[in-house]
């Protein structure tokens, strides 16, 4: 033992450059915790601005009662959340339906099937799409898609799926092409890119070997993916799910474009309706009147209240699904 | 193999490049055989098998692009023997052993001309429905590869691609795979659990498992016991002596003794060439070319 500490030269206590190493040291760790401080901070103001600025809606109609009607008018200076609630869970919903299967399809198919000359031009096409500013989705959607939709798509729709029972309500309406079904529509092509990417990335990261063996034992490639690949990345998948669906609730310009901006609650999903966010963007110049700012920044916590749910059951789905995977498969 | 070859052959490897002398040795004891025709004419690999061959390869070659990987391989591997690749890395062995199901096909650029021919058809022509060739010929690779699900539908799982069977017979089958595999004792009261839970030897056999239970006629290895440890390599071994017996098995390994040890035919590979291509006990104690027998004493490789 002291054979040892004799022959290593001890460190020592003072050098020159160490006092100056050790405060920069100390600076960048306050600098790291004052940015993640800010971070909470920031997310707290803002909470508490909107709960402010909301309260004089919230004091004149109540918390539930602002959210659980419907009507909204500016002259009478009632107003009730329901419609561009129920506008903006129900176009996300459209867009999660429709964008979810597409984006698996088109990973699946850059993954496994594309062959190399083809797999780059697809992928940053996929990611040109992403980058393409959400007002030209907008204009697009109410320039081209929607009287498009309306000419073709939509009357066959309501000729057939709208006979149906059930469901067929869902596809009565105007065929004005300006809809909450046109809103998730767009919403789902907008999505897209991001959940194909999300999902490419993580099905690129399964083993060689491991797809090796599946294709060995004689699956098909549908098969591989859908037994062995999907399995083994739904985590990473379902979080690009919830990236989608976090972009889809708060997407504004491109909505706005095509809902219909009516303050109406139908069945009907080809009738125009509103979201949150088109809401807001669309009446905060004119809102003149306390009660009718405070409304819309009740749609914007609200908003932010939605938001924050997903996620938070999105956080959930994992936890189980990773303790049902611990338990058994 | 009885015991004095074994260790013959395994001192035969430890006493590796020192001993010119260690390689005299085994001739002598091998029975003065060192005079044995060479089994390479014309430097085409003689074929000394006899017996019915399962697998027939007919000038084949191979490309990773324009790299060409094989050349020329003519062989023919028996039915329900074991055959066993050896040679140095990067000579080809795993590149030929992944002709025999095609799975090479997953990676554009790669490719094969030439004939193989499984029961006399030619596994290489472009109608081959692969998904059928595959499960004809299982494959287990290097590292264990368990799906992501139970124990159970590990094996499962491979059966219900091809095969309609009731929940018993499923169960039986499960229960006959394990068995072969030798890993039924240990997972029985676990068959629910995931794949992933289990040690490392324990995966392996699971996919050997896995490999049987579709019922194949060839089974390939490549290289199946080299992340293991010692007794699970021994384990993998008696089980390859086992299933041989329903199987023809083609193994890659590095482990030249274990080549020795598994093996009933053996051959030896260098720069995508199949140089020499015997019965094991031939091939290791009288070596027909001067390559085999620098590399079975170990003096490269």
């Amino acid at each position: 033992m002291n054979a040892i500490s004799e022959t290593l030269d001890p460190l020592p206590a003072e050098t020159p450059g160490r006092r100056a190493r050790s405060l920069g040291d100390r600076l960048f760790g306050g600098i790291s915790w004052l940015a993640a401080v800010v971070v909470l901070l920031v997310l707290g103001a803002i909470i508490v601005m909107l709960y402010v600025g909301a309260r004089p809606a919230f004091e004149k109609f109540g918390f539930w009662h602002f959210l659980s009607t419907a009507e909204w008018n500016p002259v009478t200076e009632m107003f009730g959340a329901l419609s561009p609630i129920v506008g903006t869970l129900v176009s996300s919903l459209i867009a999660i339906i429709i964008g979810v299967p597409v984006s698996f399809g088109i990973a699946l198919f850059i993954t496994e099937m594309a062959p190399p000359w083809f797999k780059r031009p697809v992928g940053t096409a996929i990611e040109l799409l992403a980058a393409i500013p959400s007002i030209i989705y907008g204009m697009w959607g109410l320039f081209v898609f929607a009287p498009f939709f309306a000419d073709h798509i939509q009357p066959r729709l309501t000729d057939t799926l709208g006979e149906w029972p059930m469901i067929g309500p869902l596809f009565q309406g105007p065929p004005l092409g300006i809809s909450v079904f046109t809103a998730g529509l767009i919403l789902a092509i907008m999505i897209i890119p991001f959940i194909a990417s999300v999902m490419r990335d993580v099905f690129e990261t399964v083993p060689a070997e491991l797809r090796e063996s599946a294709f060995g034992i004689g699956s098909t490639t549908w098969e591989v993916v859908w037994n062995v690949v999907l399995p083994l990345t739904k985590v990473g998948a379902l979080g690009g799910v919830m990236l989608g669906l976090g972009r889809a609730l708060g997407e504004t310009m491109a909505v706005t474009f095509v809902i219909g901006n009516a303050h109406e609650l139908h069945a009907a999903l080809f009738e125009p309706g509103n979201s949150i966010a088109s809401t807001i963007a669309n009446e905060f110049t004119e809102a003149d009147g306390e009660v009718y700012t405070a409304s819309l920044i009740g749609l914007g916590l609200i908003l932010f209240i939605i938001t924050f749910i997903v996620l938070a059951l999105a956080k959930l789905m994992l936890i189980r699904m990773s303790r049902r995977e611990g338990r058994s498969a | 193999m009885n015991s004095a070859e074994a260790m013959t052959l395994s001192s035969n490897e430890s006493t590796a490049a020192r001993s010119g002398i260690a390689l005299d040795v085994t001739r002598a004891i091998a029975g003065g055989s060192s005079e044995t025709a060479p089994s390479v004419r014309d430097g085409v690999p003689a074929l000394a098998v006899s017996e019915r061959p399962k697998i027939e390869v007919k000038g084949l070659d191979f490309y990773y692009g324009r790299f060409h990987a094989l050349h020329a391989i003519e062989m023919r591997i028996p039915e329900k023997r074991v055959t066993a690749f050896i040679g140095p890395s990067g000579c080809g062995k795993s590149t030929l052993l992944r002709t025999f199901n095609r799975i090479y096909g997953l990676y554009p650029g790669q490719r094969a001309t030439g004939e193989i021919l499984l029961d006399g058809r030619n596994i290489l022509d472009r109608r081959e429905d692969l998904n059928r060739l595959r499960a004809r010929v299982g494959m287990v690779f290097q590292k264990p590869t368990p799906f992501p699900m139970s124990i159970y539908d590990n094996i499962a799982y491979g059966v219900r691609l091809y095969e309609r069977l009731s929940r018993r017979e499923m169960d039986e089958r499960v229960e006959w795979a394990l068995r072969k595999a030798a890993l039924w004792d240990e997972v029985k009261d676990l068959l629910k659990q995931s794949g992933n839970a289990l040690s490392g030897g324990q995966q392996q056999r699971l996919c050997i498992a896995r490999a049987i239970a579709v019922k194949p006629e060839v089974l390939l290895l490549d290289e199946p016991a080299s992340a293991l440890d010692p007794i699970s390599t021994l384990k993998i071994e008696e089980l390859v002596a086992e299933l041989k017996h329903s199987y023809t098995i083609a193994i890659v390994t590095h482990n030249m003794q274990q080549a020795a040890r598994v093996s009933d035919y053996t051959a030896f590979m260098y720069l995508g060439r199949l140089v020499e291509f015997n019965e094991t006990q031939t091939l290791f104690t009288t070596p027909g070319t001067k390559q085999t027998e620098d590399y079975i004493t170990g003096r490269f490789g």
